[in-house]
């Protein structure tokens, strides 16, 4: 019979749903940003893998010639990015709730099991509770990303009056590329995400808008004479 | 069929009520919410241009924020935040040239010069290069920062700003809340807060590479101050001035922060 499983506190949901929209505006006015000095690539021995960006993504997007529009977006909401985000992260640690997230010792290795399930090759998947080792590593991970961001973008933001910070990033230029590389990996995060909240199915996608999920029980077991038919099968032998 | 309040809180009936309830709440916040922040965003993205003065070409609400975010920030301006300097190996034989806006090549002739340093109305000093080259000499090889993104070590020399308004006894002047500069064709202008003109890094630079100022890079005399972005290094000064006011600023007017502070 049906129950209703609580999964996800009001604070969790609101920090997630909230960062959604002022993500992307972070992430659009930060393009506008970059398309001034838009001249980052991946290469391999002088080969040109990926140019970031050609020219169609640009005009595509409408970026071109909007960098004071880009700095007056992006130091607008970098606000609302970072308190969100730190609302977010005293939540986790008060509420206990960090135990559930932060990667244990075998979470690497049994995230390569999850891995391995999610793409059919195994069938088993080991066990979890709220989280499995894929998840936590990965929302573990995009906490550290952000709080990357905000530390790189101090760095490029503010280079002499926070000059302590920008050295701790390696300086004024490999903190740009940092925060741009950051931000690609938000992408690739949400890429991922949307195909496993997808698959995850809509239970699961509910209770990160209602909080709970619903869950079947198995009814509590009746009182049978001796000898009857075993009605339930029997879940101490794998068999 | 009559949806009945059972005794037992187990009972299906009950808890599928709660699930239709939960989830009806929820989403209907959650959807009021994203109409919410729709409208919101919709509002900030169509809000009308600030009117055009000192600043210009920002969405007023944006240019508010700019302004909040300059007065938050200058609490953590300080002297003793300098800018990192490097050896002059370090520094770009080919230094970066970016505009010429305010530079026009034709007419205008160097040796003709003169520097204008506006005291008050009617109190103005006039000074040739040879009389600033009289002062004491300072050079800095520092990572010049574009407002684009890009960033080259550059070495320049010239006088100290501060050791200027104490030799030409611009005490009272220095009391004021901005300085001006702009260009002899007053085509280009920058605004700069006191304490950033008077950070012991600004100079007013008459070489580079320790020959004298070519004239793509401002000659015979520009800005270098390492606590802004380049935007606000003038090339080929004109005329200095002193303010209480926000003096016009050239990129400000196009939709830039005013302030521009590293």
């Amino acid at each position: 019979m049906k129950k209703i499983k609580e999964k996800h506190a009001f604070i969790m949901r609101w920090t997630h749903w909230v960062n959604f929209p002022i993500l992307a505006v972070m992430i659009w006015s930060g393009l506008l940003i970059y398309w001034a000095n838009g001249v980052y690539s991946i290469s391999v021995s002088g080969f040109t893998l990926i140019k970031f960006f050609p020219p169609w993504f640009y005009e595509f997007f409408h970026l071109g010639r909007r960098l004071a529009e880009g700095m007056a977006f992006h130091f607008l909401f970098m606000w609302f990015f970072t308190l969100n985000g730190v609302a977010y992260l005293l939540y986790t640690i008060v509420s206990g709730d960090w135990r559930e997230l932060v990667p244990k010792r075998n979470s690497f290795k049994e995230a390569w099991q999850v891995l391995l399930h999610d793409l059919h090759i195994r069938k088993s998947i080991p066990p979890q509770n709220k989280y499995n080792a894929a998840q936590r590593i990965a929302y573990t991970a995009i906490i550290a990303m952000g709080f990357g961001s905000v530390l790189t973008g101090l760095a490029i933001y503010k280079p002499v009056q926070f000059h302590w910070i920008t050295w701790i990033c390696g300086g004024y230029h490999f903190a740009r590329i940092l925060h741009f590389a950051l931000t690609v990996g938000y992408v690739f995060f949400f890429i991922i995400h949307i195909v496993q909240v997808m698959l995850a199915g809509w239970n699961n996608f509910r209770s990160v808008i209602s909080g709970f999920e619903v869950v079947t029980e198995k009814p509590d077991p009746v009182m049978e004479k001796s000898g009857e038919k075993d009605d339930y099968p029997d879940t101490n032998n794998i068999n | 069929m009559e949806l009945k309040k059972s005794e037992n809180p187990d009972d299906e009936t009950t808890v599928n009520q709660k699930i239709r309830r939960r989830n009806f709440i929820s989403f209907a916040v959650f959807f009021a919410f994203a109409g919410v922040i729709y409208k919101g965003w919709n509002w900030l993205y169509h809000s009308p241009f600030e009117e055009k003065g000192v600043t210009g070409r920002a969405h007023l609400p944006l240019r508010r924020a700019l302004n909040k975010t300059e007065l938050f920030f200058r609490n953590f301006f300080s002297n003793n935040n300098l800018v990192k300097t490097y050896p002059k190996s370090m520094a770009a034989k080919k230094v970066r040239v970016n505009s010429h806006i305010g530079m026009d090549y034709h007419d205008f002739k160097p040796e003709d010069w003169k520097l204008s340093v506006v005291k008050s109305e009617g109190d103005m000093l006039s000074l040739t290069i040879d009389d600033i080259k009289t002062l004491p000499k300072t050079e800095i090889v520092f990572d010049f920062k574009c407002v684009e993104g890009w960033d080259q070590i550059q070495h320049w020399g010239g006088v100290k700003f501060t050791d200027f308004v104490k030799h030409y006894q611009l005490e009272e002047q220095a009391k004021m809340q901005y300085v001006g500069m702009k260009t002899p064709d007053s085509k280009y202008y920058v605004g700069l807060d006191m304490d950033s003109a008077m950070h012991p890094q600004t100079i007013l630079a008459y070489e580079m590479n320790g020959e004298p100022l070519m004239l793509v890079h401002g000659a015979p005399l520009r800005l270098i101050i390492p606590v802004k972005y380049g935007i606000k290094n003038l090339k080929r000064i004109g005329t200095i001035s002193f303010s209480n006011q926000r003096p016009g600023d050239f990129w400000a007017r196009l939709g830039y922060d005013y302030y521009s502070g590293l």
